[in-house]
């Protein structure tokens, strides 16, 4: 019975949350994906930052006209290779070099935030909430670390953007062995050095975990947000180009179905005036 | 030979001079079909599930332009089409949604036949060649979703294929036959591919055209369950309450359409994904053979099915066999013929044997597989389970109707949790679902006979407009 009650608990509850992580993840600002600047910026971050390891092996670059980019632009500010505008975003680095310095081949990232979506999350959500979930720990062979995906095999590649934070990390779980709920706050300063203090928790609590961050540059760092936001908009659109024609012409057409409805009603009408 | 005598004049009268069965046809099957004048909501599905085989052929042909069978090119191409090809993911997206709005129409057009008798006398063939139908969709739906080369594509295709691997004696041997190969591989797609792309389908509108003549042969039914045929004009000898098919039901069924349209373009423009259940978010991540998902889920018309498989687990057989053992008294305490008395028992105390006899049994997963099957060829058998003295529900106890809800609650509720991952209470509530589905229709012989049924009409019930 306990467990049929948690169960529709389950079902009722709305809120997105990631399957490993079990870590509350921050909405995406849909908007930026209808913002032409939005989505420039993030062409402009991904092809930075991104693209080193990272292809988008389906999309061509002049696929990328439809956020606004002519051939010139796409050519002179984003391909930094000698590939074409007509060819696709892919990478040079091959899949038997990055086993070997990352352990597998960073995924592409052509169809991203729907690969990433769930029945509990959306992909923008998670992804935007990755990107912004890194923290410095020294325990981890690239000394970064992430709330949403712990151990994550891809350090922080936008650092730079988002400048030092200092992470509190609590996790309430029931101890190994142990009877009982424990609290485990892990407070990682700037540099990755982790201080974990374990109290048990008295009276009644939700197993789960939860984070903080304290930005050295609370402004950079809001700046950061905005940023991954851009990129977000930018892997959505890349995952699906079509979506706003689509949705455009979709207006259209249901316009159309409904003036073709009310005729047909009309003449079906007219023709059944004389069944008796 | 003489030219054929005709009625019609210029070309339509030359060509009907020299081919008559072309009016011939028109006026059997349209002008001259008489069809019952109070058809209802539910008469619109026949019609359309034909626009959307329509639109899934269409559609078909030039995706198979773009669309490359090798499981190298497979994913990739698929993207090309919804990326590169001019209007592709327009086509692409229509034959996505239609596959899933195939199953929501052929449900409703299942439910309509159970609402009002329509598998009953003279009507058996049409119902038979429909649940033909219904099994060749399913296969080609199952081929199909190979194709885009998802992990979902890949690993549905691996459990499913690997079920036949249950089957004693044969089964691994089938399974290889089948994949082409000991895993999914290359090899499989390209013979999902010639499967799903022409032999199917042919085999599909062979049995569409074979529903249709079977139907237009002994007339349709109706809401009220009445035999318009056995009221005809005494002056014309046409039946009192039909109307011709055509313009009558051909205007009637163009507004049904737009109205169908409207609700299959808001999903394809607005929700192609439809949330994760047209189109499964872990379908774009292609295929790895290295790499199992944790949670395999077929789509979601296949789910209700798929709860059955997996609710048959080692202690649910208990369950069943003694479901099976009360069943075979019941048929023993029934049935008049002596032999058919001790027939069932034998072959039950067989059966029962073979699900719990200790060393003697099956592999539960292999009897999943038989329930699996069980339950979507039993329809096959409803016009011989339903006994009722009435066809229709409008003329037969209320309770009729409720209890025929209630198995559309627990087709859901089965088909709800095939889609979630294995649990404790997933797998309970499967079990009761699954005993309640057989149940439904194996009582049925009895329970269709009882309670206080109204008198049919001998005219059908129609208000005119």
């Amino acid at each position: 019975m306990k467990k049929l009650i948690a169960f529709l608990c389950l079902l009722a509850s709305g809120t997105a949350y990631a399957a490993g992580a079990q870590v509350h993840l921050d909405t995406w600002p849909e908007a930026r994906g209808r913002n032409l600047a939005a989505l420039q910026n993030g062409a402009r971050l991904f092809v930075n930052y991104c693209m080193g390891c990272h292809g988008a092996s389906l999309m061509r670059w002049n696929r990328l006209n439809a956020i606004g980019l002519d051939d010139r632009q796409i050519r002179d500010f984003l391909i930094f290779g000698n590939q074409k505008v007509g060819d696709t975003m892919s990478i040079a680095m091959r899949p038997a070099d990055a086993k070997a310095w990352f352990g597998k081949m960073p995924p592409d990232l052509s169809v991203i935030t729907r690969a990433r979506t769930s029945f509990d999350y959306k992909g923008t959500d998670y992804l935007f909430t990755l990107l912004r979930g890194y923290y410095r720990d020294a325990a981890s062979p690239t000394g970064w670390n992430n709330v949403v995906y712990p151990n994550i095999g891809m350090p922080h590649i936008l650092w730079e953007l988002q400048g030092p934070r200092e992470t509190t990390i609590e996790r309430i779980h029931h101890e190994s062995g142990g009877r009982g709920l424990v609290r485990e706050v892990s407070v990682f300063d700037a540099a990755g050095n982790a201080t974990v203090t374990r109290t048990p928790v008295q009276g009644h609590a939700a197993e789960g975990t939860t984070f903080s961050f304290k930005a050295a540059d609370p402004a950079l760092a809001r700046q950061f947000d905005a940023e991954a936001a851009d990129l977000v908009a930018f892997l959505a659109f890349v995952t699906d180009p079509s979506a706003t024609t689509r949705v455009r012409i979709g207006v259209w057409v249901l316009l159309f179905l409904a003036f073709f409805t009310v005729l047909a009603w009309w003449l079906n009408r007219e023709y059944w005036k004389d069944v008796k | 030979m003489p030219l054929h005598k005709t009625e019609h004049k210029g070309v339509l009268g030359w060509i009907d001079q020299r081919m008559p069965s072309i009016m011939a046809e028109y006026k059997k099957h349209l002008s001259e079909y008489y069809t019952p004048k109070n058809f209802n909501f539910w008469y619109f599905f026949g019609s359309l599930a034909i626009v959307v085989l329509v639109i899934q052929i269409t559609t078909g042909i030039f995706l198979t332009m773009h669309y490359k069978p090798d499981a190298r090119h497979a994913f990739e191409s698929v993207e090309y089409i919804m990326r590169d090809v001019p209007g592709g993911w327009f086509i692409r997206y229509m034959h996505s949604t239609g596959a899933s709005f195939f199953f929501i129409v052929v449900y409703l057009h299942m439910f309509r036949a159970l609402l009002y008798g329509s598998y009953r006398t003279p009507r058996e063939m049409v119902w038979i060649f429909g649940c033909l139908i219904f099994l060749v969709l399913m296969g080609e739906a199952f081929f199909g979703y190979l194709l885009p080369w998802g992990q979902m594509s890949y690993w549905g295709a691996q459990v499913i294929v690997n079920l036949f691997s249950a089957i004693p004696v044969i089964g691994p041997d089938l399974s290889v036959l089948i994949r082409g190969d000991f895993v999914v591989s290359d090899a499989t797609l390209n013979r999902f591919f010639a499967l799903h792309v022409i032999a199917f389908p042919l085999i599909l509108v062979g049995l569409v055209a074979a529903h249709i003549l079977a139907l237009h042969d002994v007339g349709s039914n109706n809401p009220d369950g009445v035999e318009i045929k056995e009221t005809l004009s005494p002056s014309t000898g046409r039946p009192l309450d039909g109307i011709p098919f055509h313009p009558y039901y051909t205007v009637h069924d163009i507004m049904g359409l737009g109205v169908f349209l409207i609700v299959f373009f808001s999903v394809l423009f607005f929700m192609p994904e439809m949330g994760g259940y047209f189109l499964e978010w872990n379908n774009f991540i292609p295929a790895d053979p290295l790499q199992t998902p944790s949670h395999i889920a077929p789509v979601w018309y296949f789910t209700p099915y798929y709860s059955i498989l997996r609710a048959t687990t080692e202690p649910f057989m208990v369950a069943l066999a003694a479901g099976l053992a009360v069943y075979a008294l019941l048929l023993f305490f029934t049935l008049r013929s002596r032999v058919a008395k001790y027939a069932v028992l034998a072959v039950s105390a067989v059966v029962i044997v073979l699900m719990v006899g200790g060393p003697l049994k099956l592999d539960p997963k292999l009897w999943g597989v038989v329930l699996m099957g069980a339950s979507v060829l039993i329809f096959i058998a409803l016009p011989w389970l339903d006994c009722s003295p009435a066809k229709s529900m409008r003329y037969r106890p209320a309770w009729h109707f409720w209890l025929l809800i209630g198995f559309v609650v627990v087709f859901l509720v089965l088909g709800y949790f095939g889609t979630q991952p294995p649990s404790p209470v997933n797998e309970r509530f499967s079990q009761i679902g699954t005993l309640l589905y057989f149940a439904f229709f194996l009582l049925m012989p009895w329970w269709s006979r009882m309670g206080e049924f109204k008198p049919v009409p001998s005219r059908v019930t129609f208000a005119a407009h």
